[in-house]
């Protein structure tokens, strides 16, 4: 159905994409798969010719037969949105914050089906209905605003569909979504394949999120496709060094030396915990809606319990909302609670001025999750990463140096770093910086709130080791907040798992992971991508289908 | 959405009282007796006496304030000393000049502002574009008042096309009375049309950077109907709000248009009155343009909740 | 500072700005010590003449020469601008930080305190500033600069609102920064571009405030030249004098434009990294 030969792009002097060559049949799922820069989205958009203005391209995009590259873009217009669609990442931003969800999906119908408004509205009900948006509880007049992440990813999925297109396009479609809903909208993309027949290119940075729907698999860097095949074999034969690196990011473990759970043994050993948050919660004013009656409060952290021994590693799993970031907000002493008591070092944060204050912050230290917005963009390295130093009276000029030299090879990055500003480094060095300036008060507990959510799977692991061998060398306690599972497990040795602002499980994380008991645990688990696991479901299911094939041949 | 407009209804009454006590304060300050100010140093004792009694000044300055406050209210500004009418008289008579030509130019720069930084958005790069960009950036250097003066020497003195100045009344009219008022309105419009032009076309490009642009144009939307269905309404945010403080700044603008035009409005009922020192007829006229300019930003306010309906549900 | 130099001198906005403006600026500094005639000085015989060699921009209707009075000129409209902008950013922008710090009631008022102010167009200002103290320079720069400080503390608190919820403020505040200095040591480094670009431009219209102002009456006074109040002068004298309107006209466009053009230029020159989300 779709052929692209040869496809080669560049923007001004930047070759973008060499040689691409790939073909899509049917009622088939071919997964791009690459890391971000390795050209996977301008692929995509090649195939809709949505490419920015400068770009120059040569080779062949056929469709059907028809030549893309070169065609009109009245052409185009008529493929695009009827025959072509395409889904974005970030769903909070791809939608008309303007217009109604019933206007944005109707809107396309009306133009491609020549349709009159109330045939429209029809369709776009059914297509709504269809991908879990039912008219009765999500009226058509709705706005984008009004809808979650994962409901605005469902109507951009309807508004692709809706016209039964041969081929849909779905560039990181879960990329920003929490890992439950990922799994719901993957098993809504695969279904719609198999009713409408149509053809799916499925991209994404991490092999485990196309394992388990594509039917075939292309791996691309550099603008290059490096490796290819069906999904099982690639997977299998990891044939390209560059295939099993990502493999091996995707569901990457840390090595780190077998040790039994620190809070059982400092428990048994009559040790004091670090920090004790008892009985937290935090509510939020919510602006009043009708004159009458105010609204009540938001309940963001509801009655949380949380201990911490030195040297203990905890994860907090949940979705997003789920109220774990204002905990940790307020474990940092950035957010008063509304009520409950958190003792850190024998201070009760809670009612500490910022002078009595100075002493737990130099032993309790932040990484942030967004790599960018974490440095002063005006600030170079040496002034970023010695900001918490002034939590301690009377480090100067080259003592203040060395202490900063010493962090940034602590996180192996080298000292002519210094003098430059952060916008030079990279993704995953800045998450080292980060974490550097963290180090650098010689911290016992490091609070990481979503360390590795922005990065990408080879980064991720890498800044996983990290930490890691942080926590050896410097026997440093953490609270490790993720949305993902396989993240946290990565990394810590026992997980509280948090729903609608409470604690609803708290165990060692191999006893989740293999034995979740709550809901929002089994959930949790259920959903996380896992690379080997889909590897060998896939195995079981596809040996028996492919000795039928190879019979028919 | 509700709470939104009475929000914004209760905001916009606490900023005009407010407004009005700075108004009323400045006059306390008057350094000296407002009195002897008023009728200048060959004044008598009596006529002094006679005017602090004829102004209420002997009363306590919060009665005095509330009287004018409650008199506003009920349409009564007071009454001028030197005309010996009452204010609202003054005002009434050169309102009808003032606001219509403050509207009038709003709407000229609006009808021309938008279009043309419509059309320059949708050509980015174009030499349209880059000469439209280059005019807009001389027209915002302009000052409305030197802008007039040329529009007089060449349309009114060199080619007689328009009368140069003067007011025949509405009477005469309103085709006649129109036509003395293009020239101001259109001095007045034209530098505003410039800033707003520059305004509209940098928040549509702006607009056509986002997502949801690319996702119409996914949906098989042409780069027109995307422009048009899509960017318009989004770009029209930032529009309105620079258009809120334009009106602000055209009716003051046409204080000083005015005094070009010889036009019997409020900026020559001003001048005159500071010349006389009649402070009651500067204080309702400021009061009034503030309270004009109070209602404008209220009347934006409501027209975001059109234009945006995320708006609609904040309380 | 010298790859700034290098982007500077590389954009065609920022050096046809900077050229005019230092210009203008030259001469208001000359005209303290030397102009090519005495604008005191009234010479009637040579009333009204167009631009010619000696006086370069013609003479007005005392016979007084209009270069010289430009130049004089120049000083009065920089002199009101420029100390109106400093009234602007001076009082704005430490109101809009301290807002943006404070959030809640205090930033409520605070703007609420700013909607006032702008429902005063610095006419209107001036309009009551000179019925109550007469008329004068210092009126234009109060009434220009009272006009100035809600846009500085708008746009201050704008820009320091959308840095608060930043990880590397929250990083500063878990290192136990307190506001005020996470203020200057962040903040203001991270919203001074917009606040100069923002000062150029409240320069520029500074001048063509005051020049309406003088136009009026209700600035600048005699004896000292002014550039609106030339241009009211000529006003009357129009069909056979044009040159009298022309030029000062010219002179204010020409230096609006070119704080107009630096104004753009710096915004494109100075570093764009916080309008633009990631590279």
């Amino acid at each position: 159905m779709l052929t692209v030969d040869n496809l080669n792009l560049s923007i001004g002097d930047a070759r973008i994409l060499k040689n691409v060559s790939l073909s899509i049949e049917p009622g088939k799922v071919l997964g791009i798969v690459g890391e971000s820069g390795s050209g996977k989205s301008m692929t995509a958009l090649s195939i809709m010719q949505l490419l920015p203005d400068a770009s120059m391209t040569a080779g062949s995009i056929q469709f059907n037969g028809q030549e893309l590259l070169y065609a009109d873009d009245e052409v185009m217009q008529d493929l695009r949105g009827d025959d072509i669609a395409m889904i974005f990442q970030e769903p909070m931003t791809a939608l008309n914050p303007v217009h109604t969800i019933g206007d944005q999906i109707a809107e396309g119908i009306m133009l491609h089906a020549k349709v009159d408004r109330q045939t429209a509205r029809t369709r776009t009900i059914a297509m709504l209905q269809r991908v879990g948006l039912p008219v009765t509880h999500y009226p058509l007049s709705r706005y984008p605003h009004e809808l979650s992440g994962g409901q605005r990813q469902r109507a951009m999925i309807a508004m692709a569909c809706v016209q039964k297109p041969e081929l849909l396009i779905a560039d990181e479609p879960t990329t920003a979504l929490d890992v439950t809903l990922q799994a719901q909208i993957l098993k809504l993309l695969r279904e719609l394949v198999e009713e409408q027949d149509m053809g799916l290119i499925l991209i994404s940075h991490d092999l485990a999120v196309v394992a388990d729907i594509t039917d075939e698999l292309v791996v691309m860097r550099h603008g290059e496709i490096v490796d290819r095949g069906p999904t099982k074999a690639v997977l299998k034969a990891q044939k390209h060094p560059y295939t099993a690196q990502l493999a091996e990011a995707s569901s990457h473990i840390p090595e780190r030396s077998q040790q039994p759970i620190v809070s059982s043994l400092a428990k048994e050993a009559g040790l004091a915990p670090m920090l004790i948050a008892t009985k937290l919660t935090r509510d939020y004013p919510v602006k009043r809606q009708s004159l009458l009656k105010p609204n009540p409060p938001f309940r963001a952290v509801d009655n949380v319990d949380l201990t911490i021994y030195p040297g203990q590693t905890m994860g907090l799993v949940g979705e997003s909302g789920c109220g774990k970031s204002t905990l940790a907000r307020m474990l940092l002493a950035l957010d008063r609670p509304t009520s409950g008591s958190i003792r850190f070092d024998d201070v009760e944060l809670t009612k500490a001025s910022e002078k009595q204050l100075v002493a737990a912050r130099r032993n309790m230290q932040v990484v942030f999750q967004d790599p960018y917005s974490s440095f002063n963009p005006r600030h170079k390295v040496e002034r970023l990463v010695a900001e918490p130093l002034h939590l301690e009276k009377g480090i100067k000029g080259a003592e203040k140096r060395d202490r900063v030299v010493a962090a940034l090879e602590e996180v192996g990055l080298p000292a002519t770093a210094l003098s430059k500003y952060p916008h030079q480094f990279s993704g995953g060095q800045r998450q080292r910086l980060a974490i550097a300036r963290a180090l650098i008060t010689r911290p016992q507990l490091i609070v990481a709130d979503e360390p590795v959510s922005a990065l990408d799977v080879s980064i991720r692991a890498q800044v996983l080791d990290l930490l890691t061998e942080l926590r050896e060398k410097l026997g440093l306690a953490y609270i490790f907040i993720s949305h993902d599972l396989s993240v946290v497990r990565a990394l810590c040795d026992e997980v509280l798992v948090m729903e609608a602002g409470r604690i609803v499980e708290h165990g060692t994380a191999s006893d989740i992971f293999d034995n979740p008991r709550s809901m929002a645990a089994k959930l949790l688990v259920a959903a996380t991508p896992n690379l080997e696991r889909s590897l060998r479901t896939r195995t079981d299911d596809e040996d028996g289908k492919e000795g039928e094939r190879e019979d028919g041949q | 959405m509700i709470m939104f407009l009475i929000r914004k209804i209760l905001w916009a009454a606490a900023t005009l009282a407010v407004a009005s006590i700075l108004v009323f304060a400045a006059l306390e300050i008057v350094p000296g007796d407002p009195a002897e100010v008023m009728l200048g140093i060959n004044a008598t004792d009596e006529a002094i006496a006679a005017l602090r009694e004829d102004l209420g000044l002997n009363k306590p300055v919060l009665e005095r304030y509330l009287s004018w406050v409650t008199g506003m209210l009920q349409g009564d500004f007071g009454k001028s000393y030197t005309y010996s009418v009452s204010v609202n008289e003054l005002v009434a008579d050169r309102i009808t000049i003032s606001l219509p030509l403050a509207l009038i130019s709003m709407l000229i720069s609006t009808a021309i502002a938008i279009p043309v930084g419509l059309y320059a958005a949708a050509r980015r790069g174009s030499w349209a574009d880059t000469g439209i960009m280059a005019l807009s950036q001389v027209g915002i250097a302009i000052p409305n008042f030197w802008f007039a003066l040329l529009l007089v020497y060449f349309l009114a003195i060199w080619l007689q096309l328009v009368p140069a100045g003067g007011f025949p009344g509405w009477d005469v009219g309103i085709l006649i009375a129109l036509k003395s008022l293009l020239l101001p309105a259109l001095a007045l419009a034209l530098p505003q049309a410039a800033i707003l032009s520059r305004i509209t076309r940098s928040a549509l490009l702006e607009t056509l950077g986002e997502d949801y642009i690319r996702t119409a144009r996914a949906k098989g939307l042409s780069r027109r109907a995307t422009i048009w269905n899509h960017g318009l309404r989004n770009a029209m945010i930032p529009v309105l709000t620079i258009m809120g403080l334009q009106f602000a700044y055209l009716l003051a603008g046409t204080i000083i248009i005015e005094n070009v035009f010889y036009l019997p409005g409020l900026g020559r009922l001003v001048f005159q009155a500071i010349s006389l020192r009649d402070l009651i007829v500067v204080e309702s006229v400021v009061m009034m343009l503030v309270a004009t300019i109070i209602v404008i930003n209220l009347i934006v306010d409501l027209a975001y909740l059109w234009v945006d309906p995320r708006l609609r549900h904040r309380g | 500072m010298f790859r700034f130099l290098l982007t500077a001198l590389r954009n065609g906005s920022f050096v046809t700005g900077f050229l005019i403006t230092s210009i203008v600026i030259a001469m208001a500094v000359t005209s303290f010590f030397w102009t090519p005639f005495d604008v005191t000085d009234l010479d009637i015989a040579a009333k009204l003449k167009p631009p010619n060699e000696v006086n370069w921009f013609g003479t007005d209707h005392f016979g007084r020469d209009i270069f010289s009075m430009i130049m004089v000129g120049a000083r009065n409209s920089i002199a009101v601008a420029l100390v109106a902008v400093v009234i602007g950013v001076g009082i704005g922008v430490p109101i809009g930080c301290w807002a943006a710090a404070k959030g809640g009631l205090l930033d409520e008022s605070l703007m609420r305190g700013n909607d006032v102010i702008f429902a005063f167009p610095a006419l209107l200002s001036a309009v009551m500033i000179t019925a109550v103290f007469g008329p004068g320079a210092i009126n234009a720069i109060i009434a220009i600069g009272i006009f100035n400080i809600p846009v500085f503390a708008r746009l201050a608190r704008g820009a320091s609102l959308s840095l608060w919820p930043r990880d590397f403020i929250m990083a500063a505040r878990a290192a136990g920064k307190n506001k005020t200095r996470i203020t200057i040591e962040h903040i203001v480094p991270n919203i001074a571009n917009v606040v100069i670009v923002q000062a150029t431009i409240a320069f520029a219209l500074g001048i063509i405030l005051e020049a309406g102002l003088a136009y009026v009456g209700l600035g600048t006074q005699p004896p000292l030249p002014s550039w609106g109040k030339m241009l009211s002068e000529a006003q009357t004298m129009m069909s056979f004098a044009p040159h009298m309107a022309i030029i000062p006209g010219l002179a204010i466009v020409i230096t609006v434009l070119g704080l107009n053009l630096l104004g753009d230029g710096l915004r494109d020159v100075l570093d764009p990294r916080l309008t633009r989300k990631h590279d």
